[in-house]
């Protein structure tokens, strides 16, 4: 049986912030005909375009996609906040959201009085409310403080007596935005052990997170939203692994698109007495790319342009990757690679070997320096490789995934 | 729509706003505990607006009586106090119903629930203050002994048309503002000289066959009503009451209708 149904679901927004007032609007109504439903006036888009999917009862289903997809607009859409402009939304059963849940506390009120408050807003009974009152207090750990304004409060107990009243209420489908981090690590355990309740407890959960450790491990189904639109639905693993590729393949073009500003060109001597060239990446075939997957080897090649002889050169390599991170540096001279000159055209080869960086997207910064690095002859710095996704790890992102063995230590432990 | 969907919808609104009662309750509290916690005057707050108002009836009344000669007497003060409760209730109402959704954006953009009881819960939350000056007048008319009649009976018929039209006012404009913001304005210029054009302090028969024209304003007509039943011991002009009873069950009606047909653009035009 579905709970949600969406059946062809449009919805548009208007860019910017437009102030309305009946000063502007009486004359507006003397002038030409109005637009059409399914019409686009200017300063509008649509931020969902055709939306179509069903959830089940007792299905967990996550929405992911990149910023502006219309995930949140799905959402609003599922807790009857916006209205669509085409289509139709069928939703069988309260729906509640683990989401703001301290828009309607009063400063004024008490802790008490606000818990009331909220539980009728988010479309508790006070009956139920006062046969939960005591879990709830006791949940959010506020103790004596609930017959204190909450003006008083800090901010995060606020936020968690705010929580506490939407964990206790028993929705039919259960809306999930971003995970909730409020309070401190003993509350955040509450948090997820409640998270678990739920899930056990067979509510319908539509979960949407950019913490995709999660969806993966909580979802059975997963929406891929792009632009407005599905572009998927699927298994976890498989869709997981499409939005990354989207997410690398943006930031990758919005990389460019930056390095390719002329600031990023400007060389540090005027007269350039050397370029470097014909940046290429290759794999261990010596195969020119610029993909590469997780445990193949790296190397980089180039070429430089001496207008005069450089004495004692010394060449250097930055790895940095698309967030800014530095990942890994070495130059000719640490490395006990000695140049005595070069003049004219020539190429220089690095093997990265395994070098094992995790997935993602790194920029690399060439450049060419006097005998004791105190002086840059040329720099350059705008060459882009990228290691994919074979395969999903977890969630955080570490540098470097080298392969890392794990054993036990049984004998030892007996010697204790 | 068809006529038949259309009904069905306003009976799915009314059981939703049903089961949303608790909310109503709640958010009425609100307001009224915001009101009176960090007040001074506290409780007094509710005759402190209406005893203003009277003064001001009784100073016009007296300059009134001043020209035309005729002595003023305690009934008359009496009479101006009974029309300025219901008058006060209502213009309060509205001012606090206007912002209702404006001022509860945070409520509005985030969480469903049938929007109606933001206005609902400010008109009651006044409707509050109205009681606890309506005691405080009781005894005041006990004490002068204005004595009772069995045209009293037609007072809660017309405190029922006077929170219709309240209510019916309430939620057109309160989602009137949320689109256009200076709606706000026009009520305020509205209500400030508003009193000179309804008989809350004067009577409307002193206008001889002209009455009609603040007749009109149901306003006038209920509190027209309201002081024939208490005052002068009269039976109401029942011509003028109908018309009054008609006339708040139609703005009660159309106030509904038009909330709920707006109700699915508030947050994204809020």
């Amino acid at each position: 049986m579905n709970v949600i149904e969406f059946t062809n679901v449009w919805k548009k927004f208007k860019v910017g912030r437009k102030f309305n007032s009946l000063r502007d609007t009486i004359p507006k109504l003397f002038r030409g005909p109005g637009i059409k439903k399914g019409e686009l006036k200017e300063n509008e888009f649509w931020a969902l375009q055709d939306v179509s999917f069903n959830v089940k009862k007792g299905d967990v289903v996550g929405i992911i996609g990149p910023n502006g997809a219309g995930k949140s607009t799905i959402l609003k859409l599922l807790f009857k906040i916006l209205a669509p402009n085409k289509g139709k939304i069928s939703i069988d059963g309260n729906v509640s959201g683990l989401i703001e849940v301290t828009a309607g506390f009063h400063p004024e009120l008490t802790g008490r009085e606000n818990v009331y408050l909220n539980g009728t807003i988010i479309g508790m009974r006070k009956k139920e409310i006062d046969k939960k009152f005591d879990e709830i207090v006791e949940f959010s750990g506020i103790g004596e403080f609930i017959d204190t304004p909450v003006k008083r409060y800090s901010s995060g107990m606020f936020a968690r007596l705010g929580f506490s009243v939407v964990a206790h209420m028993d929705p039919d489908i259960l809306l999930v935005d971003e995970v909730l981090a409020v309070g401190d690590m003993a509350f955040q355990a509450k948090c997820s052990q409640k998270m678990r309740e739920l899930l056990n407890s067979g509510a319908t959960i539509v979960l949407v997170s950019h913490n995709l450790t999660l969806v993966q491990n909580l979802c059975k189904r997963v929406i891929l939203l792009e632009k407005g639109s599905i572009l998927k639905t699927g298994a976890p693993e498989e869709i997981i692994r499409d939005y990354q590729d989207i997410v690398y393949k943006k930031s990758e073009a919005e990389l460019k698109k930056q390095l390719n500003v002329p600031d990023y060109k400007v060389q540090i001597n005027k007269d350039t007495l050397v370029k470097i060239l014909d940046v290429s990446f290759c794999d261990g075939e010596y195969k020119n790319k610029e993909s590469f997957n997780i445990d193949e080897p790296i190397s980089i090649q180039f070429g430089y342009d001496a207008k005069e002889i450089i004495e004692n050169p010394t060449f250097s390599l930055d790895i940095i990757r698309a967030d800014g991170v530095l990942c890994c540096s070495s130059n000719t001279k640490d490395n006990g690679y000695l140049i005595e000159q070069i003049n004219n055209k020539g190429m220089i080869k690095i093997d990265l070997g395994n070098i094992n960086l995790a997935p993602g997207i790194y920029l690399i910064k060439l450049s060419i320096w006097d005998k004791d690095m105190i002086h840059p002859y040329a720099i350059r710095k705008k060459d882009i490789f990228r290691i994919e996704t074979a395969k999903f790890g977890n969630g955080a992102t570490p540098v470097f995934l080298p392969e890392i063995e794990w054993g036990s230590l049984n004998k030892i432990e007996k010697g204790f | 729509m068809t006529n038949s969907s259309l009904l069905k919808g306003h009976a799915v609104m009314f059981e939703e706003l049903f089961r949303y009662r608790d909310l109503l309750w709640m958010l009425t509290l609100r307001d009224i505990k915001i009101r009176y916690k960090q007040a001074v005057m506290g409780f007094l707050w509710a005759l402190f607006m209406p005893a203003i108002a009277v003064l001001a009836g009784i100073l016009v009344k007296t300059a009134i009586s001043i020209v035309s000669g005729k002595a003023l007497n305690v009934a008359d003060a009496l009479s101006i106090s009974v029309k300025v409760l219901p008058w006060t209730f209502f213009i309060s109402a509205i001012k606090f119903s206007v912002q209702s959704l404006v001022g509860n954006k945070d409520l509005v953009t985030k969480i469903y629930f049938p929007r109606e009881v933001l206005p609902l819960s400010s008109i009651f939350a006044c409707l509050f203050d109205f009681i606890i000056a309506s005691i405080a007048l009781t005894i005041i008319l006990t004490i002068f002994r204005i004595g009772i009649s069995i045209y009293i009976l037609y007072i809660p018929l017309a405190l029922v048309f006077l929170i219709l039209l309240t209510i019916g006012l309430g939620l057109f404009l309160s989602s009137a503002n949320l689109f256009y913001r200076d709606i706000k304005y026009v009520v305020e210029i509205i209500f400030t000289f508003g009193i000179f054009f309804t008989p809350v302090f004067y009577d409307a028969d002193i206008f001889g066959k002209y009455k009609i024209f603040l007749l009109l304003n149901p306003i006038g007509s209920i509190l027209e009503t309201i002081n024939s039943a208490v005052i002068l011991h009269q039976m109401p002009d029942m011509f003028w009451f109908a018309y009054a009873g008609v006339f708040s069950t139609s703005v009660f009606i159309f106030g509904f209708f038009i909330f709920h047909k707006q109700e699915p653009l508030f947050a994204e035009n809020i």
